[in-house]
């Protein structure tokens, strides 16, 4: 191997793993680090790395497998239940995004064509970002979370007819093709149609040959020659590589291999995608910032600042909630990596210049930064927001509530009930405003809100109450929720959800005795059903279960000790993996014996 | 008047899969046609008894059997709750409970220690039918025709043709009810009228 070979992929490695953790800890998610760690290798920083344009090539690829994975998860029933949001919110949105800033900057004297291009590029949103922040900040059934990811989707369609379309704004013809127009379309033809033939049928017998032969690696093998060779198929007629990969992936997406390929192409996915960060981070001209800081800056504000009002604008169109709609435009606001793929795809066909795809670029990076800050910017406004709330509820005469429910989900509803049940009426706390409307019908005093701030804890008489219930399926809010309550109102009883093991042992941390992991008990029911259905009696099955559910708990007591030396060291992953293994070990010493001894 | 003479058998193990004697003896009974078996411990395994479904089911047959071992001089604990949900004042007893007057009662138990022991003499201190009083009040109270019982003792050391032999007069005292509506038992008083 070459030493300069071995140079870059010691650079390269080394940059991510020093940069994109930090970035990943401070909550910016891991492109702003890769960009970043390219930045500072590339060309305009430490000059480590001196030829990007290659590394841009391949790691092309990550695009390339990313479509590919995107296309494989396309399932058309989800598809067709978030259908309106997809098709009518996502469709306006980038209508309405890139007519608008194209329009802006041919009225301030761009180019059309460069400016179509912008205004394509510049509608589409982060998809790695946003899903990224949605998921960190346990949004995911949440309404603003919910409409962002099918916004997404939708500019994942849109990804296809936009890079089609820039093919054909450029003035430069693709290498290695006939310029007649007729041939280029009859080629485009034979190679989407010998996509369909591949994936529809040549697919599964080669599958089953070679996992017939038993050799592990192959399957991987086979996996990326697909996505390659399409790949090779789509540039040699001139199309977009990421096209192909998208195309076979949604042929393939009902295949019976689906899950094979998925987990056979994902790690290449994410390592190649890093790459493309850091290839485009080292693109990034920081003279650019230098030279022009009010021009780029400019064009960035502008930017934003239509984004942000067409996705606001469209959360009132279409009746979203006041309260998340804002939630709802930041979320969105970036531009996407996709842009970078589109500028790079219009460049090399001439559609915009070198300048304008430095500008462009540049745009996108910033934005990226600034949608965590938007994210933080937020929560300080709801919790302003909440506090203001909560002191206008004051006045309202509390009716003698003596339990606060935080969370009104599928636990959260169940726990209401059989409190009911018991005669105690209690208050409850969501985020989503369609539990909250049905439920205040029946006599539950309930409450909009994050139920972990406290000036909407307060506003629900928290100060009064007896027992608060947790259940929350988000573990950071659990634990903060906790913590906040026991520091002002230590009287109150707390009985919380816990995800899981680990999850209990950071509770109990906290001194909170009272938990119950999420799934353990649907987990004991249905394992007791499973004996049943092979044969074991009734009686003695539940009885299994019942004497295990007991051992667990012992358990959970007597690993305790060991949570609390490696809480410390290693990752929450690690440790309940530890456990797992442990657990093994305890469960092959036999669990005692059924109590009837029974003769008879 | 042409009744069918039903019969609802409930048993009740808590060990069934290592009951020999009481398997035997369902399986001597569980498929003849006309009776309706009743694992209490696999239909109720929580012991949250369908109190509703349980009464509906005593008024659709005209002998009920008890089948179960003789743990502490008494029946396995499901049965016992069975007993005390089931019968609700009003419907088995007291005031208006009338439904149950004129039912047939058998009790089929199962003993560990042999017929000798339950002497006042023996190791027991006294005899099964003494022991069974606390079952003949409950068929009194309710009008039930009360019926020596089936007895299969010395479960623990058991010679399997004594086993099928008792298990055959199980099942052709059985049979009998159901073709002449009596139980014509040794001891055995009171036909159904």
């Amino acid at each position: 191997m070459s030493d300069s070979v071995l140079l870059f992929l010691v650079v390269v490695l080394g940059a991510s793993v020093t940069l994109v953790p930090i970035s990943a800890r401070l909550g910016l998610g891991s492109v702003i680090g890769y960009l970043t760690a390219g930045l500072i290798i590339g060309p305009q920083g430490l000059g480590l790395i001196k030829n990007p344009e290659e590394v841009l090539h391949l790691a092309e690829f990550g695009v390339v497998l990313l479509l590919f994975l995107i296309g494989l998860e396309l399932n058309p029933k989800r598809l067709w239940s978030l259908r309106q949001s997809i098709f009518g919110l996502g469709l306006l949105q980038v209508l309405l995004t890139s007519a608008l800033i194209s329009g802006s900057l041919i009225l301030i004297g761009w180019d059309w064509r460069m400016a179509m291009v912008a205004g394509m590029g510049l509608s589409m949103s982060s998809t790695a970002i946003a899903m990224q922040l949605i998921e960190e900040q346990g949004l995911r059934s949440h309404p603003a979370g919910q409409k962002g990811f099918a916004v997404l989707l939708f500019q994942d369609l849109a990804v296809i007819p936009i890079l089609i379309s820039v093919s054909f704004l450029g003035t430069k013809v693709s290498e290695g093709t006939e310029t007649s127009m007729a041939t280029q379309i009859v080629s485009s033809l034979l190679a989407i149609g010998g996509i369909v033939v591949v994936g529809r049928y040549l697919t599964r017998p080669v599958f089953r040959w070679i996992t017939g032969a038993r050799v592990r690696e192959l399957s991987v093998a086979f996996s990326l020659l697909i996505v390659f060779g399409i790949s090779f198929l789509m540039y040699s007629v001139g199309l977009s590589m990421a096209l192909g990969a998208f195309l076979a992936g949604v042929i393939l997406a009902e295949s019976e291999y689906r899950h094979e390929l998925e987990a056979n192409i994902e790690p290449f996915k994410g390592l190649l995608l890093g790459l493309f960060f850091l290839a485009v981070g080292m693109g990034v001209q920081i003279n650019l910032i230098v030279d022009r800081p009010l021009e780029l800056f400019g064009y960035l504000f502008g930017f934003l600042l239509l984004k942000i009002s067409i996705l606001y604008g469209l959360g009132i169109i279409f009746r979203m909630d006041k309260r998340h709609i804002l939630l709802f435009a930041f979320l969105l606001s970036q531009g996407g990596e996709f842009a970078f793929v589109l500028f790079g795809q219009a460049l090399q066909a001439s559609a915009i210049d070198q300048d304008a795809a430095a500008l462009l670029n540049g745009v996108v990076t910033l934005s990226m930064l600034t949608t965590p800050l938007f994210l933080i910017a937020y929560q300080k406004l709801l919790a302003f927001r909440q506090e203001a709330e909560g002191r206008a509820a004051d006045t309202i005469e509390e009716e003698g509530h003596s339990v606060i429910i935080a969370g009104f989900g599928r636990m959260g509803q169940i726990v209401a009930r059989l409190l009911n049940l018991g005669g105690f009426k209690s208050t409850v706390i969501d985020h989503n405003p369609e539990h909250i409307d049905r439920v205040r019908r029946f006599g539950y005093k309930a409450y909009y809100g994050d139920a972990s701030q406290m000036g909407i804890l307060e506003a629900a008489g928290i100060k009064h109450i007896k027992l608060l219930v947790i259940t929350i399926d988000h573990q950071e809010t659990v634990n903060r929720l906790v913590e906040e309550v026991q520091r002002l109102y230590p009287h109150v009883l707390i009985a919380a959800r816990a995800r899981d093991r680990v999850h209990a042992y950071q509770l109990m941390d906290k001194g909170v005795r009272h938990f119950e992991r999420e799934t353990f008990g649907s987990a004991l029911n249905l394992g007791q059903t499973a004996l049943r259905l092979m044969g074991i009696p009734s009686f003695q099955a539940l009885r299994t279960a019942q004497r295990f559910r007991n051992y667990d708990l012992d358990l959970i007591e007597k690993l305790y000790p060991l949570h609390k030396d490696e809480s410390q060291v290693i990752s929450q992953t690690r440790e309940a993996r530890d456990q797992l293994e442990r657990l093994f070990v305890q469960d092959a010493v036999t669990l005692e014996e059924d109590e009837h001894k029974g003769w008879g | 008047m042409d009744k069918v003479n039903s019969i609802l058998v409930i048993l009740a193990h808590p060990a069934r899969s290592r009951s020999r004697v009481n398997s035997c003896m369902r399986e001597a009974v569980e498929n003849l046609a006309g009776l309706t078996f009743v694992d209490l411990y696999e239909e109720y395994p929580e012991f949250l008894i369908d109190v509703k479904r349980e009464q509906t089911r005593l008024l659709e047959h005209q002998l009920l059997v008890f089948q179960h071992p003789f743990y502490w001089y008494s029946s396995p604990p499901l049965l016992k709750e069975w007993l005390d949900v089931v019968l609700e004042a009003g419907f088995a007893y007291g005031e208006g409970g009338t439904k149950l007057r004129g039912l047939d009662f058998l009790q089929v138990i199962s003993t560990g220690a042999p017929a000798e022991a339950y002497q006042a003499q023996g190791y027991h201190g006294f005899t099964v039918d003494e022991l069974l009083r606390p079952f003949q009040a409950t068929a009194r109270l309710c009008g039930w025709n009360y019926h020596e019982p089936i007895l299969v003792q010395g479960a623990r050391a058991l010679d399997e043709s004594y086993l099928q032999q008792r298990a055959k007069l199980y099942r052709e005292t059985l049979m009998k009810y159901l073709s002449e509506g009596s139980l014509a038992l040794k001891g055995s008083a009171i036909h159904r009228s």
